[in-house]
């Protein structure tokens, strides 16, 4: 066949073309940055276009994305993501930009030392008065400068009250972490597919404390909380960080590995409370909070404070919980929170349990280290 | 990947002399006509290179790139610096056994796929035309559905309160566990990739000359004598073809090993994309994908050159 399309070699010059476009991109990705503080001049509700608001899977009841639209004029476009890290790399990347976030604690922490973040303008925010004090002077962002908390929860364990009996009635990660205490569990057992997690409930057994490790640069302490998981694995159905509730309900696992809300929206969703339990084991656990953050690089910066401003009304607050199942730090909006959700132990912890919680802190130059324990664990 | 298409091929200035029988020296107008013919052929041509060249070897290239940057201690990726770091750690006991498992259920795929795909291609293809035909879009059509709902759906028959625990169940044999074990995991992706096996063995086996398979058995060649001596090698480019195209995909698979797996057995797909994302170690990440892709260029190679040898030699004659 003798078609002028085909031939076998490729041209040198098509080549040197292509090396030549790869230069031009990255001059040009390296060339972006620099942010000069458009926020100050934002009043409280005012907008200056429409919102990109890039926020985790299912944690927004879009009701109040319209209410927004109608109250504001502005139209919101919104996207979702599943990690902290999924959406730093569109960030940090500009493959996207976007007006407002949603990172967590120790994620803030990350995005302030490496600039992405936005000092927020008080002044556009008067709603933040609502915040219950409490939440005031986080370790992840000393000067509260830069993010508004948006819902908070617990990391812990779900199990069926069978499950629970079968290991003496009391909670602990040896269900998970002690060969013989998950031997007496019928079903299978799941674990969050997220690093820091496993390595936090690994130290939580292994009975270190997670911020103390990790800011003390403990590596020993994390290779052993790794080893740990490595000898976890075999014994887990699956790792899972999106539909471990719904397993846990569905009967693929008796005992789940997860997060407080996750749990509830399952257990509210099937009528599961009768025979399923989220519990903060008592070795204790994970608290952490999401919050409402601005990149450097947003483009609809008075947009993005109106809707945290929104967001913060009382009764905006309680909608948000309402849909979630996730605790709200909104004090304001107490009233307005279904009286289930208020009275739930496994959203809202009593004091005792709430004492034995930690916040996962920022890694830094550990992250990598930790990443590692589950990828060792899983090979 | 079609080549970028220049307007002078490399051969058609020496070949004029050395050429026993060299044709006629053209006339201008006959040398404008094929010059307009050429150009033609590369403007045609230039949508689909175009395309290439900036959504393919642009994104090759960055990655390259990114494959000797360094990662900074809190994640970034700093280029400069440039070094061969990331590739060294592909020596890790870590990272060879993820290759070497991932290695090893593409094998066992392709193995399987070959094993399943034959007899039926087989069948295939000694159908009437018309049936053929039918047949083909069968084959076809589950091909139509978006490759992740059917994924689902193979998690829903397999799980533990699912159809075939159930059935499992109801025979006597007790519930079973295949979700999220490596078994899950190649039976997802032979159900994933047997088109690609069946669709090259279908067309080696269509085109064969059976009537070499008839002289086989006049010749006193027992029935599986024959496959094994005159159909199993001619229609060796086929199952080459299918084996190429069945391993290339499943070695770095991602989504079946994600959904199926449980996330459990780490294989070289999700440890790339974990690179890319919670572990921020994008200069390692692009070192595997640089590896992944040399060994799929590799295993493209070994098929065109089996195929093209397969063209030179006559039908029949191996």
């Amino acid at each position: 066949m003798t078609n002028s399309f085909s031939t076998t070699r490729r041209p040198r010059r098509a080549r040197w073309l292509a090396v030549a476009a790869a230069a031009a991109l990255v001059v040009a990705a390296c060339a972006g940055g620099g942010s000069d503080n458009a926020a100050d001049d934002c009043e409280p509700g005012e907008t200056d276009g429409d919102l990109a608001f890039y926020n985790w899977a299912d944690y927004m009841d879009e009701e109040l994305l319209a209410a927004f639209e109608d109250e504001t004029g502005v139209s919101v476009d919104y996207t979702v993501y599943e990690s902290n890290e999924q959406m730093l790399s569109q960030v940090e990347s500009e493959a996207a930009i976007y007006d407002l976030v949603v990172p967590s604690d120790y994620m803030v922490a990350l995005m302030i030392e490496e600039e992405l973040l936005l000092a927020l303008n008080y002044d556009a925010l008067p709603n933040v008065s609502n915040i219950d004090d409490a939440w005031d002077n986080p370790p992840f962002d000393p000067e509260h400068q830069y993010h508004v908390a948006y819902q908070w929860g617990t990391t812990g364990i779900g199990m069926t009250y069978d499950a629970l009996d079968a290991i003496g009635g009391e909670s602990t990660w040896a269900v998970i972490f002690d060969a013989d205490t998950a031997a007496q569990v019928p079903g299978g057992i799941s674990m969050l597919d997220d690093a820091p997690e496993t390595v936090s409930a690994a130290l939580k057994y292994l009975g270190y404390s997670i911020t103390e490790t990790i800011e003390s640069g403990d590596e020993d302490a994390i290779r052993e909380a790794g080893a740990l998981l490595k000898a976890t694995n075999d014994r887990l159905v699956k790792y899972d960080s999106v539909t471990f509730g719904d397993d846990l309900v569905n009967g693929e696992v008796d005992v789940a590995h997860g997060w407080s809300g996750g749990f509830a929206q399952a257990f509210f969703e099937t009528d599961a409370y009768e025979t399923h339990v989220y519990t903060i084991p008592a070795e204790g656990g994970v608290r952490w909070v999401d919050t409402m953050a601005i990149p450097h690089n947003a483009d609809n910066v008075c947009s993005a404070h109106a809707m945290i401003n929104f967001l913060l009304e009382a009764e905006n607050g309680a909608a948000l919980t309402n849909y979630t199942y996730y605790g709200s730090p909104n004090e304001a909006a107490t009233p307005y929170i279904l009286d289930e959700i208020l009275e739930d132990p496994g959203i809202y912890p009593p004091p005792e349990v709430e004492a034995r919680l930690e916040f996962i802190p920022h890694a830094g130059d550990m992250a990598l280290l930790i990443q590692d324990q589950l990828t060792n664990a899983k090979s | 990947m079609p080549p970028l298409r220049r307007a002078k091929p490399a051969a058609a200035q020496p070949a004029t002399s050395p050429e026993p029988t060299a044709p006629a020296p053209m006339t201008p107008a006959e040398i404008a006509a094929q010059r307009r013919k050429r150009r033609t052929g590369a403007l045609i041509a230039s949508p689909g290179a175009l395309y290439l060249l900036i959504f393919f070897m642009v994104p090759l290239g960055l990655i390259t790139v990114y494959s000797f940057a360094t990662r900074t201690s809190t994640g970034r990726t700093s280029l400069s610096g440039w070094n061969l770091n990331s590739y060294e750690r592909i020596a890790d006991d870590v990272i060879v056994g993820i290759i070497a498992r991932s290695a090893w259920l593409a094998f066992l795929t392709t193995v399987l796929c070959l094993v399943v795909a034959y007899p039926f291609a087989y069948y295939l293809a000694t159908r009437p035309p018309r049936l053929r035909a039918r047949l083909l879009v069968l084959v076809m059509i589950p091909f139509w559905t978006n490759g992740l709902v059917r994924i689902f759906a193979i998690r829903f028959l397999l799980g533990s309160n699912g159809p075939a625990s159930a059935l499992s169940e109801a025979m006597g044999f007790g519930t079973f566990r295949i979700l999220f074990t490596p078994t899950a995991v190649v039976l997802g992706m032979v159900y994933g990739f047997l088109t690609f096996m069946v669709l090259p063995l279908y067309v080696a086996l269509e085109r064969m000359d059976w009537r070499l398979v008839e002289a086989a058995r006049d010749l006193y060649a027992s029935g599986s004598k024959a496959f094994w001596r005159v159909t199993v090698p001619l229609t060796r480019s086929g199952i080459v073809a299918g084996c190429v195209l069945v391993f290339v995909p499943s070695f770095g698979s991602y989504v079946v090993p994600e959904i199926l797996g449980g996330a459990k057995t780490l294989l070289i797909g999700s440890y790339v994309a974990r690179q890319f994302q919670a572990a921020r170690n994008w200069p390692l990440g692009a070192a595997l994908s640089v590896l992944v892709i040399v060994a799929m260029l590799v295993a493209v190679a070994i098929n065109q050159r089996n195929s093209a040898n397969a063209e030179r030699t006559p039908a029949g004659m191996p």
